[in-house]
């Protein structure tokens, strides 16, 4: 038995949260087909959709207690649906929620957890292999107690439906929660500006800047690139830390992981950090003026040059056969 | 008035090639050096700003091998008073050993008159990325915590900590001291030492302890690196020239609107 912690946007299920429905159908698998289980907290998705991703049973936690992001409550949600199901396993995305929440439960239950798995090995022992060092190792670690707690590093896996559909059934809990489960809750929430980093970790195209821009104003040509591609934009490290560019913009170890399509770094050396956040990327398309540079060595395509000549000759090729 | 205690960790610098150690059990920081990383960083430099504001002290705590002395010395510097070292080998440490030995500091300081109002830590450590220490500290010291946090400031004896929401936006939570706040980097940037916090850094008088109990590990079986990605890069010209080529790729690619 797995329960899985999902969490839900604007579009429903998360990607991250369908990777992780995906992992944990392959582990359930192994174990010879043992059911997989979700809970859901404050919303109610589509069930036809998680029935596409083989879930048995959706427990549900609602109410005001959940109703705004209070981990330790969502650790205590999550512990119910692990004792009603009888869970060996509970899981959840390695987002910073996904992560948060797990550690809360691992902590009350005082077992192990594993944090950014990406793959697992055997059931007796279970052990995984997760993302260490900003995801420049992985280790292989050993979870023997139960219920076994980890999370599951985005793009892992791929998000593929289940082979054969199922019905769940859905199951209300309304799990005891203390003082102390709703201490930490969120009290006020700003919307982000509508560019922000979730669109650049679920981009499709990214159009990369790093120190070869020069300058705050040498952003023009690539944030237009990125326009005509319907992408963002996405930085190095050395571009926020000068304050070029807003943090949330920064691509790497310490910003967004992100896994485009396409990303196209520009005056990007690929320093390990950075190629640690843009390594899931399916192609990319170096320009640089530095031939040996990391980032050129190891793109799919490269453009030996100066990015402040290549990009707007890009621009102007794209609107000339537009 | 408020009184700070910022954890910290040595960690291998990670802007230099990743190794191993020959082991497997652990980075290896022997060709790249040792560093704290940026969520710490940023975690003294909030405590810094905290007690600029309102008074109060930063203290530091580490657990870790004899030279993390020199970690402790760069962040007392940079406004910290006073620091402990619990010394030991760190390899032999899961996450729950680390937030435990946290905890017995926090305790023993609280006995002898130190009540630390704020712990702050950085949201994951650089090296074993365990995503878990300061949740399981907050257990065990059964104070409130969150995770992922940028700022903080602290009014009316609470602590004020914004962290990023998921869809983006900006997240807000409103704790009652004493509590347990875990950084991430981005919401300040990390002064550089004075030669004045330089002088007086060396001047402190590390308190050193050792591990209250023998550690219970991690689970870890071995560290391994991903496999290299291979070079087979086609460069597609030089200079603005290379524009078409580019655009055709971008066609093939139906990446063009």
């Amino acid at each position: 038995m797995i329960v899985v912690l999902i969490e839900t946007g604007a579009e429903g299920v998360t990607d991250t949260s369908l990777e992780t429905l995906r992992f944990a159908r392959d582990l359930a698998a192994e174990g010879g087909g043992v059911p997989v289980h979700a809970l859901v907290v404050g919303a109610r998705p589509d069930l036809d959709e998680l029935g596409k991703h083989g879930i048995s049973t959706l427990y549900t936690a609602g109410g005001e207690g959940f109703a705004s992001y209070a981990a330790a409550a969502w650790a205590a949600a999550l512990i119910e649906a692990r004792d009603r199901a009888g869970a060996v396993v509970v899981t959840a995305a390695g987002t910073p929620r996904g992560n948060e929440v797990l550690a809360h439960v691992a902590a009350r239950l005082d077992v192990p957890m594993a944090a950014n798995a990406v793959a697992f090995d055997g059931l007796s022992p279970l052990v995984v292999t997760r993302q260490v060092a900003g995801g420049l190792a992985l280790e292989e670690m050993q979870l023997t107690q139960r219920p076994a707690v980890f999370s599951v590093a985005g793009h892992a896996v791929e998000a593929t439906p289940a082979d054969s559909a199922t019905e769940p059934t859905v199951e209300e809990l309304a799990p005891t929660l203390t003082e102390a489960d709703l201490v930490a809750r969120v009290v006020s929430t700003e919307p982000g500006a509508p560019d922000e980093s979730g669109d650049l970790k679920s981009a499709r195209v990214v159009v990369g800047a790093g120190r070869g821009a020069g300058g705050p104003e040498g952003f023009g040509a690539v944030s237009e690139l990125a326009e005509l591609l319907g992408g963002q934009l996405g930085v190095s490290r050395v571009v926020t830390s000068l304050g070029w560019r807003p943090h949330h913009e920064q691509v790497g170890q310490t910003g967004s992981r992100i896994a485009p399509d396409l990303y196209v770094p520009c005056g990007i050396s690929g320093a390990i950090q950075h190629w640690a956040g843009c390594a899931s990327s399916k192609t990319i398309l170096a320009i640089n003026t530095d031939a040996e540079a990391p980032m050129m060595t190891k793109a799919t395509y490269a453009v030996v040059g100066d990015m402040h000549e290549v990009v707007p000759a890009i621009v102007e090729e794209i609107r000339r056969r537009a | 008035m408020v009184d700070v205690l910022v954890c910290v960790k040595r960690v291998p610098d990670s802007s230099g090639q990743v190794l191993l150690t020959d082991d497997a059990q652990a980075v290896d920081a022997r060709y790249v050096g040792s560093t704290l990383s940026e969520h710490e960083n940023c975690a003294v430099e909030l405590a810094a700003q905290l007690v600029e504001a309102d008074g109060g002290t930063v203290s530091l705590v580490s657990i870790g091998a004899a030279e993390t002395v020199e970690q402790l010395r760069s962040a007392l510097a940079v406004g910290a008073g006073a620091a402990t070292l619990v010394e030991t080998d760190l390899r032999d440490f899961g996450p729950s050993d680390i937030a435990h030995e946290i905890a017995e500091v926090v305790r023993a300081h609280a006995e002898a008159g130190r009540t630390h109002d704020l712990v702050l830590l950085g949201n994951d450590a650089a090296d074993t990325g365990d995503f878990q220490v300061p949740v399981r500290l907050a257990h065990a010291l059964g104070r409130p915590v969150v995770t992922g946090i940028r700022t903080v400031s602290i009014q009316d004896g609470r602590a004020i900590a914004h962290g990023d929401a998921p869809d983006g936006g900006r997240e807000t939570f409103d704790l009652p001291l004493p509590a347990v706040v875990a950084v991430s980097e981005g919401g300040v940037s990390p002064r550089y030492p004075t030669i004045k916090g330089r002088m007086g850094a060396k001047k402190v008088e590390i308190e050193m302890r050792q591990p209250s109990r023998a550690p219970v590990g991690s689970g870890r079986v071995r560290l391994t690196l991903p496999p290299p990605t291979p070079s087979s890069v086609q460069v597609l010209g030089e200079g603005p020239e290379a524009a078409p080529a580019v655009v055709d790729l971008f066609q093939s690619l139906g990446v063009l609107r």
